[in-house]
């Protein structure tokens, strides 16, 4: 083990200076520590109302009502964890490590420390974060709701998550990753690693609140065993200034499947640079990739990735971009690769304006302008998440409507 | 109520209607009959007021009012409503909501639905491989939610079955008829409908009360509709211009 520590170390040391292949390249040392330490939290109804309104806002309720169990990560401390239900663990991943011997096959297996500065940083920072396990053939009762929070000016927040989701087993997750109100300027470094067992269920939902000049680089892998499924919905709305991120789905078991949806507006002077991969290994195992986009003055990289490497092996890649102002741009890159035959990968891009049709026929049934194309831009984004909770979907609308009003 | 005086059109700088006159009266049903491509589809759509469409000349009054550059949820608020033959897939969007916001919330979406056996439609996206049955009774559901005072109705029977064909022409005559106690009152409380047929099959469910021809972009007469679809029906729409060229 110490010989395995010693070489992750040297190889997170040769890659700190390693570009991303996507995304603006911030600079490290230009950003403090994140605090790892941290006052702890007792009860998140006793934080500021200010602070529960950010939380509020990205779908993690401070009353925990509804909620299986609770995390939440402060800078680079963990300073709340309570769990009401039996059938999921819960607890900060250094504790993990120190009680689970064998975490150490799971820690830093799918994500390489290498993979470039922003997971050898992560690594070297020896970050802390959640780990939520859930035991052979049980289910989380309702979501575990984890967040992550920028909570220092100009700090950069390394995060290092591992969920593990037994055989036949399910779990939910709702995280929330967001800034204190005040901080502005600040990196997030989010590593995890998702492994998902033979005829186990992983839903997780994953909402990002920053601000304006904050950079975000999440790296996460998951794998999915036989039988197994991922559903992923990424939510990304307000402004930001950075954020690349390229998740990738390994369906390592026969039957396996798995289905991310992404929905995202860019504003004016945010950069999102966000990708789907799936890689399919095993026969039977299926994807679908969805992507809805919208910018109103930012610039918006769709990435989706398919690598068909097994037989019978099905995926769809859809990336749909709506271009609202003459400022923003759209690039959607779908890639479609298959080394083996009978594989079935196909995909759909179409990047431009609200089409006319639509908006009068709208009209024609006595909305105003303004409401047909909230209402088409609300449609339009509700494809990309119709797996979503449903309590998460009123905040999402909100927001989307004000999006729709407010450009 | 809609009176269209001298109307030409154009779509992409190209003359599609020319020098139209016609009228709906209050509680009137009137028909639009032509070949493929006269430009009947275009008419009723410029009525709507679809931005494609650029008047040049003439106009288009409602209520007296003159709409002709109105947008077309002004028209709407003021009492027209339209079936599409070709509306547009509305992806996200279901018909259930926007049933909903078509009547302000004023109808019940399920009570409505029941009638054009479109319940289980409600939580479908609008027109989203819809049949051309499905397409007409969805329409009419809107429009149902939507209780204009005007139905722009543009050939309601094709696509649909023989067995819904009764079900779309008694819903369209029910329709009609909202808001009247007996049919005398179809002058003061009745709707108003201006319906493109090819068949006339939906003749069979409401009274139509004038027809006009419309060939080569233009209204070549008018008259009673159901003599007028005989006449279609036994010589063609040739006829119509032989007849008007030596008139």
């Amino acid at each position: 083990m110490q010989t395995d520590k010693v070489s992750l170390k040297k190889r997170a040391e040769s890659a700190i200076e390693k570009k991303a292949a996507f995304g603006e390249d911030f600079e490290l040392n230009k950003y403090e520590e994140g605090s790892k330490i941290s006052k702890p939290i007792e009860d998140l109804r006793t934080l500021d109302e200010e602070s529960k309104k950010t939380l509020l806002q990205v779908g993690i309720i401070p009353s925990e009502e509804g909620r299986s169990g609770s995390l939440l990560v402060l800078d680079n401390a963990v300073s709340h964890s309570s769990l009401k239900d039996k059938n999921v663990e819960l607890m900060s991943t250094h504790k993990a490590m120190e009680k689970y011997e064998w975490l150490k096959d799971y820690s830093w297996k799918l994500v390489q420390v290498d993979a470039d500065k922003y997971t050898a940083k992560t690594y070297l920072e020896d970050a802390d974060g959640y780990f939520i396990r859930v035991p052979p053939g049980k289910k989380s009762a309702m979501p575990v709701q984890t967040c992550l929070m920028l909570g220092s000016k100009k700090s950069a927040q390394t995060v290092h998550n591992i969920i593990i989701v037994e055989e036949g087993a399910t779990l939910d997750i709702i995280t929330g990753c967001t800034s204190r109100k005040g901080v502005e300027e600040g990196l997030h470094l989010g590593i995890s690693e998702m492994y998902v067992k033979k005829g186990a269920t992983l839903n997780f939902t994953m909402i990002h609140n920053w601000a304006e000049q904050i950079g975000v680089r999440p790296r996460t892998v998951v794998k999915v065993e036989e039988g197994g499924t991922y559903v992923s919905n990424y939510i990304c709305l307000k402004p930001v200034r950075s954020v690349q991120m390229y998740p990738t789905v390994r369906l390592e078991g026969k039957d396996a499947v798995t289905r991310l949806n992404t929905i995202a507006i860019a504003h004016a002077g945010s950069e999102l640079d966000l990708g789907s991969r799936a890689i399919f290994n095993a026969p039977g195992t299926r994807a679908e990739l969805i992507s809805r986009t919208i910018t109103i003055g930012g610039r918006l990289v769709a990435r989706g990735e398919m690598i068909g490497n097994a037989k019978g092996a099905k995926g769809h890649l859809e990336c749909k971009g709506l271009v609202l102002t003459d400022k923003g741009s759209q690039l959607a890159i779908p890639i479609l690769e298959a080394n083996v035959d009978d594989i079935e990968l196909t995909h759909e891009a179409a990047v431009g304006k609200i089409a006319k049709d639509q908006v009068e026929y709208l009209m024609a049934r006595g909305l105003t302008e303004d409401e047909a194309v909230g209402m088409i831009i609300r449609g339009f984004l509700d494809v990309g998440i119709r797996g979503i909770p449903e309590e998460l979907k009123e905040e999402i609308e909100n927001t989307i409507t004000q999006t729709a009003f407010g450009m | 109520m809609l009176k269209i005086e001298d109307l030409t059109v154009e779509v992409n700088g190209k003359i599609l209607l020319h020098d139209v006159n016609l009228e709906v009266e209050k509680g009137y049903t009137n028909v639009l009959f032509g070949p493929n491509g006269a430009g009947k589809s275009a008419l009723m759509r410029t009525i709507m007021g679809f931005s494609e469409y650029r008047v040049v000349k003439g106009r288009i009054l409602f209520n007296g009012e003159d709409i002709t550059h109105l947008p077309v949820d002004e028209r709407a608020r003021r009492g027209l409503g339209i079936m599409m033959q070709r509306p547009p897939d509305m992806a996200g969007i279901k018909l259930r909501d926007l049933v909903k916001v078509t009547s302000k919330g004023k109808k019940d979406p399920e009570a409505l639905a029941e009638k054009l056996d479109m319940k289980r439609f409600l939580d479908r996206d609008v027109n989203v491989g819809f049949s051309g049955g499905e397409i007409k009774r969805s329409e009419l559901l809107q429009l149902a939610a939507q209780n204009p005072s005007l139905y722009l109705l543009d050939e309601p029977e094709s696509g649909v079955d023989l067995v819904s064909i009764e079900q779309v022409g008694m819903t369209i005559k029910e329709l009609l008829a909202e808001g009247m106690e007996c049919p005398g009152e179809r002058g003061t409380k009745g709707k108003s409908a201006l319906i493109i047929t090819h068949t006339g099959q939906v003749l069979d469910y409401v009274q139509a009360d004038r027809g006009y021809i419309l060939c080569n972009g233009t209204v070549m007469c008018s008259g009673n509709p159901l003599k007028m679809l005989e006449e279609i029906k036994n010589k063609g729409y040739q006829e119509c211009i032989t007849c008007r060229l030596t008139r």
